[in-house]
């Protein structure tokens, strides 16, 4: 485990990121977008977790196995939410139908 | 029924060596708190043992309470309450202060590092803390019990568990939250362990299979048990503060605690039968003396179920209001998870096949295990077929099938390994005759008690009633029997394991003539389990070689070292 050095510019400018990304959210939420109103918060808030766990968390300078790891979590997180909505998604469709 | 262990091969030249070595693990130090304070993994494992062992008797208790009930089609012994608390608490007990731990925090613990030549796990203060959290979260349940126990059944479904049931639902799901904990230490400290702690030479390729099973478990613990605790975090948030999560009448959704239940709950049903898996691939092979059929594919069917377990979930929400495409996707995919199973079982029967097979007492729980986990797993298939499940949903044939699993499955296994591993463990040996007669015993009173239930079942007999059909009783009092004979099956081997630690005859450092590092060292093995690091230069399982000569290079003590062509020092 080598312990990477981050210059202090880095965080800094990963900082700043994620306060712009902070007022994006602000500004988009009062902004109607119709049915694109979730996917594009959800877009916004996974961009600044995708930053603060590649930076913050130092997964960008760690070693396969770990980029793995996180990669994995992410995944199964992944799984549960896409299954799930294969039922919420079509619960309606054979109600509708009749 | 002679006794195997006295016609082992002719590896058994140098166990000559007579006594138990004078310094193991298990006297090494000596009091309370250096048991307590523990950091050695064997020691731990012990530990497991002890509490599990307790909560097993414990839930056995409550099993003969549901029972000696439905002896009878009237509610005369117990109330309807009662009855429910009594499968409840079973069910929660077993599930989650049993099965869960079992094989994993005893055998897995005891025997993974050494398995791979390794002092210890990776964390041993934080194994050591598992083992606490385990303990705080038994006294809640046992906490919960004094206080007239939880009747919701062991999957907790809202609303009844939120808003309906005015029973210690707040606590028990507390404790199973934080059991929780120590299932992920546990597993944590697996995968690390066997990321870093091989020793030279024990390449993945060459890992035993109980190390690959134990290897996926702890993969599906780390990955899934986070959720269970969410999910319980959910009910105790809707039943305290009456937050609107699950409740359809505060604005929730029922159904979406089931996804989330079921997306642990389903995994941890391999959490409870893979390391049983693992285990019988070290008898089968031990006992057939070969090398496991197929290795790296029942290693790569570890791993797949520890995936496509994740993905089939919803076959336990065919009933419940799930959308009909959704059950159609998951009950496919509950077909797919058959397959890894399957590929095991293949390769252990396949294994037996021309091996010179010894039907030694743990040798008695893989086949029984071979057999019943195949009954188990069919009938899987029949509950995954979404016509056929809307007749058997909540029915004894669902309760049959998964206790075929559970007990027929992951309990012999656990017996399987208690016999396999304890001249190791203790450095004694038990009665084999009276192993065999337990072994016997439990299958017999197994079948007797479960297979009654696939027939009641498909009759019709709904679970969790405290009442029947009086057309049903024949069956009922069969199953009741059988569990009377099952019980006498694990009252039997609690006695002669203990017997053997006072006046069982002392183990070798080999007494099944099996292969794998754990026979290298002594019975019990000392503190640091090897006294010189192993160098491994063989795959799991030579058999061929194993009864010839010592199959490691770099033996446990330097004079053991033979020296021949095949072991060499680096
Ligand atoms: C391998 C180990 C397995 C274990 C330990 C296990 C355990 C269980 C348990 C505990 C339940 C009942 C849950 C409840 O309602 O309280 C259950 C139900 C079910 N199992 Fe299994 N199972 C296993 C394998 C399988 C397989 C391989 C399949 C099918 C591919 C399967 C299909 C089902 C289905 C469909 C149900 C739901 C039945 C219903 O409620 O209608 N199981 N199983
Ligand atoms: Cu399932």
């Amino acid at each position: 485990m080598s312990a990477h050095i981050v210059p202090v510019r880095v965080y800094l400018i990963i900082f700043g990121a994620l306060l712009v990304l902070t007022v994006v959210t602000v500004a988009a939420a009062g902004v109607e977008l119709g049915w694109l109103n979730t996917p594009v918060a959800l877009g916004i808030a996974v961009s600044k977790a995708t930053l603060v766990v590649l930076f913050f968390m130092h997964v960008k300078y760690s070693t396969r196995l770990v980029k793995l790891t996180a990669f994995a979590g992410f995944f199964w997180l992944a799984i549960m939410i896409t299954l799930t909505l294969s039922d919420y998604l079509t619960r309606d469709i054979l109600a509708a139908g009749k | 029924m002679h006794d195997v262990r006295s016609t082992v091969p002719k590896g058994e030249a140098f166990e000559a060596e007579a006594g138990l070595p004078r310094t193991h693990y298990l006297n090494a130090t000596h009091g309370t708190a250096a048991w307590l304070l523990t950091k050695d993994h064997k020691r731990i494992g012990l530990l497991y043992l002890f509490a599990i062992s307790f909560f097993f008797f414990l839930g056995g208790l409550f099993a003969m309470f549901v029972r000696l009930e439905l002896l009878t089609p009237e509610g005369d012994l117990l109330t309807s309450e009662m009855y429910n608390t009594s499968f409840s608490m079973h069910g929660i007990i077993m599930v989650f202060f049993f099965l869960v731990p079992s094989v994993p925090a005893v055998f897995g613990n005891f025997f993974l590092p050494i398995m791979i030549g390794a002092k210890d796990v990776a964390f041993p203060k934080i194994n050591l803390l598992s083992w606490y959290i385990a303990m705080i979260a038994g006294f809640m349940m046992l906490t919960t019990l004094l206080m007239g126990g939880v009747d919701t059944g062991w999957t907790f479904y809202p609303p009844y568990s939120t808003t309906g049931s005015s029973s210690n639902v707040v606590l028990a799901a507390l404790s199973i939250f934080v059991m929780g904990f120590s299932s992920i230490l546990t597993g944590l400290n697996f995968i690390v362990t066997v990321h870093t702690m091989r020793a030279p030479g024990m390449t993945w390729g060459r890992l035993p299979l109980f190390v690959w099973a134990q290897y996926a478990t702890s993969l599906i613990m780390v990955l899934g048990t986070p959720v269970l605790a969410i999910t319980l975090g959910l009910v105790f948030a809707e039943r305290v503060f009456h937050f609107g999560i699950f409740d359809p009448k505060l604005g929730g959704d029922p159904i979406l605690f089931q996804h989330l239940f079921w997306f642990y709950s389903h995994p941890a049903v391999y959490i409870m039968v893979l390391p049983g898996m693992g285990v019988i691939s070290e008898l089968v092979a031990a006992f057939s003396r070969k090398q496991v059929f197929g290795y790296s594919f029942v290693a790569a069917s570890s791993l797949a179920i520890a995936l496509v377990g994740f993905l089939v979930w919803g076959h336990h929400l065919f009933t419940s209001g799930q959308s009909a495409y959704a059950a159609l996707v998951f009950s496919f995919l509950s077909f797919i998870v058959a397959i890894p199973s399957a590929i095991k079982v293949f390769n252990w029967t396949a294994t037996l096949y021309r091996g010179s097979i010894s039907l030694a007492s743990p040798m008695l729980y893989a086949l029984g295990f071979i057999g019943l986990f195949t009954i188990g797993g069919l009938t899987g298939l029949f509950l995954a077929a979404l016509g056929l499940d809307l007749h058997m949903q909540d029915t004894y044939f669902v309760i049959a099938h998964f206790h075929y699993i559970m007990v027929g499955g992951t309990l012999l296994a656990y017996l399987g390994a208690l016999h396999y591993w304890w001249p190791k463990i203790t450095g004694r040996l038990y009665t084999e005759a009276w192993a065999k007669v337990a072994a016997i015993t439990v299958f017999v009173g197994f079948n007797l008690t479960f297979f009654p239930q696939f027939i009641v079942g498909y009759l019709g007999m709904p679970r969790r009633y405290h009442t029947y059909v009086p057309e049903f009783q024949v069956l009922n009092v069969l199953s009741t029997a059988g569990a009377s004979i099952l019980a006498v099956g694990f009252i039997l081997p609690a006695c002669y394991l203990v017997y053997s630690l006072f006046r069982g005859g002392v183990a070798s450092r080999n007494p099944w003539g099996a292969y794998g590092l754990e026979w290298e060292t002594t019975s019990p093995p000392p503190t640091s389990n090897f006294l010189v690091t192993p160098i491994v230069t063989r795959p799991a399982y030579a058999y061929t070689h194993a009864d010839v000569v010592s199959p490691y290079a770099g033996s446990t003590q330097g004079e053991r070292d033979t020296g021949t062509e095949e072991t060499q020092r680096v």
